[in-house]
């Protein structure tokens, strides 16, 4: 444990892919909040497995695996698939839930055809974006730290900026809109947010866990408190964590996946949650409703004039 | 803060529809639909399910296109007098377990005031409690909102539009779903705002309560068929004709 916590600080790649992981945490965590009490946890889902083809064109354009670039293509699909939702909910009768299904399935269909035409092409460092489906967080490097550090602290900045805007945007649209706000393109902006969370969190955990990462901290979050802000603070801090614990737990040497430890961390904190969470946990309404028990059935408040047949 | 009050413009009204047109796809909601809310008065719009008065009134809040025809707002475009409008959705349109209390909604009427980026301070929360003071729920001013009763639920929201300080109130079902005592206590509040010159406009479906609560109707199904003063636009005819006959209550009406 001590040995762990003392690479943590000193040893190079440990150093980074905790560090990415958390960075991934915080941002996934927080814009999870968002996504979460919009009823769009899913969105987050169906935009990480869009950022696969944009991985592969990025890749067979450029030829090389340099990470800003991969992001780059990563992001152009992911924001792509992100209007392609907006609209085919806006223009057509399609529901929001199989509009992300088309969407997930056709963009993650086109990336997994073009993985496998990129390792038939036989160019000779091919091999190696399929890590993108599960992530690989060992390849976390300096650069793509301070990369993701980059992006992360971009998109907390809109958040802190806009707190107010997005709170009134996810509780009452129709509200927001009567005062002037532009709702439309707040989505919009909040939706691209998203994505750059995904395209943070597709290196160390992929695009099918991605989604894990949006939902579970946020969830845990909600457990404990009744307030946004506070919610949003605590989901990055458990996003932030499990990254850390995931990437430990990793580099324990049983040769175990980071991203799935990571995603598996984060489930533990969810399951303790929804047991001792102060505000919905099940432990405090149990508690809760056995007191409430108690005082109803040796209530003698006179204001209750009938009260059953005894007496 | 923009000073609300002051520069009205007096001499339009409060609310004008011109001629309003609208359709979902294929479906027409609303037919060539014209009507003025003279100031200061209380207007129900009355109609049957799907008579269009949700649509009606996003269409005045500009949240919607019609097809043709539009709504002002004293002599304006809503985009240009919404300072002047305090909105009431209706309850059940936003999610009642979101993270929040009964003050935090109400900071919401004063957000159009702030404008861009800046947070509610210490005067947006004292604003906020006397608004919450109001309607009688300063005791629930930190109640997480899915803790409130339906009645309270409409009462916090009834609050966010006293923070907006307008002068022309759109209400979409303030009294759905709340029990008699709540009622009394909302209509008592609306009589309070039209006291102190506001014009309030309630979409509204109890027949039997429109000439009790209401100075003016408004009597939809897809096309206008009565407006004025409810003892002269609120007839059993009218009534028959908008709800395609059968309407037992009737004996109430004027």
């Amino acid at each position: 444990m001590i040995d762990l916590l003392r690479d943590l600080f000193f040893d190079y790649t440990i150093r980074n892919v905790a560090l990415g992981a958390a960075i991934l945490g915080v941002v996934g965590g927080t814009l999870g909040c968002f996504a979460i009490l919009r009823r769009q946890g899913l969105f987050g889902d169906a935009l990480a497995h869009a950022t696969l083809p944009g991985v592969c064109v990025a890749f067979i354009l450029s030829g090389a695996k340099t990470p800003i670039v991969l992001m780059s293509g990563a992001a152009l699909t992911a924001g792509l698939g992100a209007l392609l939702i907006l609209t085919i909910v806006h223009r057509t009768r399609i529901k929001q839930d199989a509009a992300l299904g088309i969407v997930l399935s056709v963009f993650f269909g086109a990336g997994a055809v073009l993985i496998t035409y990129i390792g038939g092409s036989g160019s000779g460092n091919q091999s190696g974006l399929d890590r993108f489906i599960f992530g690989q967080a060992a390849t976390i490097v300096r650069d793509d730290v301070i990369t993701m550090g980059i992006l992360a602290s971009l998109a907390l900045l809109v958040v802190v900026l806009l707190f107010k805007e997005f709170k009134l945007l996810s509780f009452d649209p129709a509200f927001a809109a009567s005062l002037g706000f532009p709702v439309g393109r707040l989505n919009v902006l909040l939706t691209m947010l998203i994505v750059v969370a995904v395209i943070i969190g597709i290196q160390a955990v992929g695009v099918v866990l991605m989604a894990a990462m949006l939902i579970i901290p946020a969830a845990s979050a909600r457990q404990w408190t009744d307030r946004l802000g506070t919610m949003i603070t605590i989901s990055g801090l458990f996003g932030a964590l499990s990254g850390v614990s995931g990437a430990l737990i990793s580099a324990t040497g049983a040769n175990l996946p980071t991203g799935p430890l990571i995603v598996l961390s984060a489930t533990a904190l969810l399951v303790v949650s929804l047991f001792l969470g102060r505000s919905q946990g099940f432990l405090w309404s149990w508690i809760g409703s056995r007191r409430n028990r108690r005082n109803v059935l040796s209530n003698t408040d006179p204001s209750i004039p009938y009260r059953g047949g005894v007496g | 803060m923009k000073p609300n009050n002051v520069q009205t413009p007096s001499a339009t009204f409060p609310l004008e529809v011109k001629g309003i047109t609208a359709a979902y796809r294929d479906k027409p909601v609303l037919w060539d639909v014209s009507f003025q809310v003279p100031e200061g008065q209380l207007v129900a719009i009355v109609g049957p399910n799907g008579a269009g008065k949700t649509t009606l009134l996003k269409i005045i809040m500009d949240l919607m296109q019609p097809a043709a025809g539009r709504a002002t707002v004293y002599g304006r475009p809503f985009s240009k007098a919404r300072q002047w409008v305090g909105y009431v959705p209706q309850r059940g349109s936003v999610d009642w377990d979101f993270p929040t209390n009964a003050l935090d909604v109400v900071q919401m009427g004063l957000y159009g005031r702030l404008g861009w980026f800046r947070r509610p301070g210490r005067k947006e929360r004292e604003t906020a409690m006397q608004c919450l003071e109001k309607v009688g729920m300063a005791d629930f001013a930190d109640r997480q909102i899915s803790q409130l009763s339906g009645g309270q639920q409409q009462r916090v929201f009834l609050a966010r539009a006293l923070a907006q300080d307008a002068r022309l109130y759109l209400t979409d079902e303030p009294f759905a779903g709340v029990d008699y005592k709540t009622e009394q206590a909302i209509v008592a509040l609306l009589r309070e705002l039209k006291a102190t010159g506001s014009t309030v406009v309630v979409v509204h479906h109890d027949l039997g309560t429109v000439s009790d609560y209401f100075d003016r109707v408004v009597l939809l199904n897809k096309s206008l068929v009565a407006e004025g003063p409810v003892e002269e636009a609120f007839t059993p005819e009218n009534v028959a004709a908008a709800y395609g006959g059968g309407v037992k209550y009737l004996a109430g009406a004027k």
